[in-house]
């Protein structure tokens, strides 16, 4: 199932459409999106935190495709893997682990709803115009991409323990730090005499 | 129009963080709060992977993956920072029993 569909995206992302020309990559940048969307407004406007939970979940898998789209197979894969396979459980099991009653009291007040709404949507159309003329200044130049193999992690691989190496050992030192410091803070409570 | 180009994808980046600082404005549940924040960075990587790919995707031969690198490091650095706020939030819990975070005015000394 997973290999067809690795070959569906790879051949809407053939290098004859680059770049995202054909109308099979439009549509599927647009299905992506408009799931992805939906998702992340499900989770702003949602009132259940499991509801959230899972809407976060199809978030996730969804920027998972656009990164399938961008030509960043192991960058998707890493997001399936970490972000939803790990951080999201790892949410859950606090959600799980905190909530005693129904989670149905943390409603935020209708004028702090319409105010949030107002603010976020300034924040949108600012954002969006910026980004418009920005990118209608500054047109992004047509490459021509060529040959270019979906499976081929050499690249990013040798980037890492390259020209990256000291940031990679250093991410392994923060994991090892946050997997104690974490350890130590969620302890159970000590019984003090 | 069916020509996606990078305008696109940072809209959609936008929309997505857009959607993050409303969750973040809107809980009160600090595990809600941290689901905004996660998608906050969520935009943040498509932003960074659609530069790499439109702006500087190098040549064929020897393609530039800073974007995706960088990517990759602020996923590992979310994860991190998941684990530690949650530790944190379970902490409280223990403490007040509830993850309210209008509680934490409470949380000095």
């Amino acid at each position: 199932m997973l290999p067809i569909a690795l070959d569906i995206l790879a051949q809407a992302n053939a290098p004859a459409a680059q770049p995202a020309g054909s109308l099979a990559g439009a549509a599927l940048f647009y299905a992506f999106a408009l799931f992805c969307v939906g998702a992340a407004l499900t989770v702003a406007f949602s009132k259940n935190i499991v509801r959230m939970a899972v809407a976060l979940m199809f978030a996730l898998v969804g920027i998972a495709g656009l990164y399938f789209l961008l030509n960043a197979e192991f960058l998707a894969a890493v997001q399936l893997v970490i972000y939803t396979g790990g951080t999201l459980i790892l949410m859950i099991f606090g959600v799980m682990l905190t909530s005693r009653k129904a989670v149905s009291r943390f409603q935020p007040k209708r004028g702090e709803y319409v105010l949030a709404i107002l603010i976020a949507a300034v924040l949108l159309g600012t954002l969006t115009l910026a980004i418009t003329r920005w990118t209608s200044a500054n047109p992004s130049p047509v490459v021509a991409q060529t040959e270019h193999d979906p499976y081929a992690l050499s690249n990013l691989g040798q980037a890492l323990l390259g020209d990256y190496l000291i940031p990679f050992e250093l991410a392994s030192v923060l994991l090892l730090t946050v997997m104690i410091g974490a350890a130590y803070l969620a302890r159970g409570r000590r019984e003090t005499s | 129009m069916l020509t996606i180009t990078l305008t696109h994808y940072l809209v959609l980046a936008a929309t997505i963080f857009a959607a993050g600082v409303l969750t973040i404005m809107l809980k009160r549940n600090a595990i809600g709060i941290l689901m905004g924040v996660e998608l906050v960075l969520n935009a943040a990587n498509i932003n960074l992977v659609a530069f790499n790919y439109f702006q500087h995707p190098g040549t064929p031969a020897q393609p530039l993956l800073t974007g995706q690198i960088f990517a990759i490091f602020i996923i590992v650095i979310a994860a991190a920072e998941a684990a530690v706020a949650l530790a944190i939030f379970l902490n409280f819990y223990n403490n007040f029993a509830t993850v309210d975070v209008e509680r934490a005015t409470e949380m000095r000394g």
